[in-house]
């Protein structure tokens, strides 16, 4: 861990080891916040803020935190950074922290912070964590940006609020897709990318669990 | 250093400083952020109204919400009366001023809902509202009326703006909100709320409110279909949250007696 470069901390997590593709995490936000990409370029800078700060802050102090009590200390220093990145949206982008409304608190228990608060930040310096907690922000951003392409294009029609395929009930010609306005749609696109991605970089797929034995044919007697 | 750290007495420190640490920074950007977020929830507020009204410029900039704002009329109303009352009546100088919501939790200024009757959930209602009217000279144009009642996760509040015959629905349209993003968040969808334009609140006998949040869309040839709105798809709770809050203020309960007055030419 300790030879890593910068450059491989930074951009590692955005496809050879990204926290969504390949390590599963976060994945309740990106069903949530994925359906207009300009709601999802803002919940992406909060959670690269908040993953960034809270690696520094806990690598900072990570040789003052007793065992017994660090994963509390890790929520307590997380907890208070998203409180603040709340009432920053609040106070300078009202409209958007309006539709995040809960998410941008339920990056409390976004297990990518805490994951990497707890696997990067406990063993390495302050600086590598920061770049750490970025490049796992990017690797989320990257991986919400994709959902939300397909999301928002075939589900509204447009791109960032833009239309682009004009809508029916807009007077357009495009019959809109009614379920990648849901939540459960993210999971067929997130699907279809950890496809992709596992096409591109066949390293990152997993050994089989087990394997189907060859078919036999038995004659009863 | 590596075993110092594991002490109960080094545990209790670092658990204290860092508490203490992390409330300063946490209280610090709460209040200091406090007014930009109030000016930003007035505003909103505003643009709520006008939207509800159907009077928001496409694009509009602050000055421009604050001069559409200003052709309202701001008072206050007695609901059991249905008749305004000065502001003095509930202790603010200014109508702008007074917080219903704030006065909803004070036993001097609000009565309790019995709970046969608290259809909104909301389990008190203030004496005096605070109703936005737009005149043209005498004649009524438009009265738009806060509301606010409880969907599946949260209280919404917001407005319903009815056109001068007190009884025809002209807008509708909530500013505050945690319902579920795509789900009962699509409150704030403008084609959903455009649906809302021309409904018609009072039956005959103009004393019970009729709207009804149906199922699978309001066909033409529905019988009462001006009562009739289109209930928003995957979010049975909030529309009936939505049907019941719009159905208690404009019972009785709410602004009936209000808006009785206001079509007599006595408020």
């Amino acid at each position: 861990m300790s030879t890593a470069s910068a450059k491989q901390v930074l951009f590692e997590p955005i496809f050879s080891n990204n926290p969504i593709a390949l390590q599963i995490l976060g994945i309740c936000s990106a069903l949530a916040v994925t359906a207009s990409l300009n709601v999802t370029i803002v919940m992406c800078l909060s959670v690269i803020a908040v993953t960034a700060f809270s690696n520094l802050a806990v690598s900072l102090i990570r040789n003052q935190i007793p065992g017994s009590i660090r994963i509390i200390v890790q929520m307590t220093i997380i907890a208070s950074l998203v409180i603040v990145v709340d009432q920053l949206l609040k106070a300078y982008a009202y409209e958007i922290s309006k539709q995040l409304s809960v998410f941008v608190g339920l990056i409390i228990t976004n297990c990518i912070v805490m994951g990497r608060a707890e696997g990067f930040a406990m063993q390495n310096s302050p600086g590598m964590s920061f770049l750490d907690g970025i490049g796992n922000g990017l690797g989320y951003s990257v991986l919400l940006l994709f959902v939300g392409f397909w999301r928002e294009l075939f589900g509204s029609g447009s791109l960032f609020g833009v239309t682009i395929l004009s809508p029916v009930n807009e007077g357009g010609w495009y019959v809109t897709n009614g379920l990648l306005l849901l939540p459960p749609s993210a999971f067929f696109i997130i699907g279809l990318g950890i496809w992709a991605l596992r096409t591109w970089k066949p390293d990152q797929v997993e050994e089989p669990d087990y394997k189907m034995s060859a078919h036999k044919v038995r004659e009863a007697f | 250093m590596a075993k110092a750290k594991e002490t109960v007495s080094r545990t209790v420190i670092v658990a204290l400083v860092l508490s203490v640490f992390f409330s300063v920074i946490v209280s610090t950007a709460a209040v200091s952020l406090k007014p930009l977020q109030v000016k930003n929830q007035t505003l909103n507020m505003k643009i709520n109204i006008l939207a509800a009204a159907g009077m928001l410029p496409d694009g509009a900039s602050p000055t421009q919400v604050e001069d559409e704002f200003s052709k309202f009329e701001v008072l206050l109303v007695d609901l059991n009366s249905g008749q305004y009352v000065e502001p003095s009546a509930v202790n603010v100088e200014d109508p702008m001023k007074y917080d219903m919501y704030k006065a909803a939790s004070d036993p001097q200024l609000s009565e309790a809902i019995p709970g046969d009757q608290d259809r909104a959930s909301i389990k008190r209602r203030p004496d005096v509202a605070r109703v936005f009217v737009l005149k043209n000279g005498d004649e009524l144009q438009k009265v738009v009326l806060p509301i606010h009642g409880y969907g599946l996760w949260s209280t919404l509040y917001g407005f319903v703006s009815l056109k001068g015959d007190a009884n025809t629905i002209e807008g509708l349209g909530f500013y505050q909100h945690a319902e579920t993003p795509g789900l009962g968040g699509e409150v704030d969808n403008p084609r959903w709320k455009a649906l809302w334009e021309g409904k018609v609140v009072y039956g005959d006998d103009m004393t019970k409110p009729e709207i009804q949040l149906v199922k699978g869309g309001v066909s033409p040839d529905a019988k009462d279909k001006e009562h009739k709105v289109d209930a928003l798809s995957g979010a049975t709770l909030t529309s009936r949250g939505v049907e019941n809050l719009v159905n208690y203020w404009l019972s009785d309960s709410g602004y009936a007696q209000y808006l009785k007055n206001l079509r007599q030419g006595e408020a």
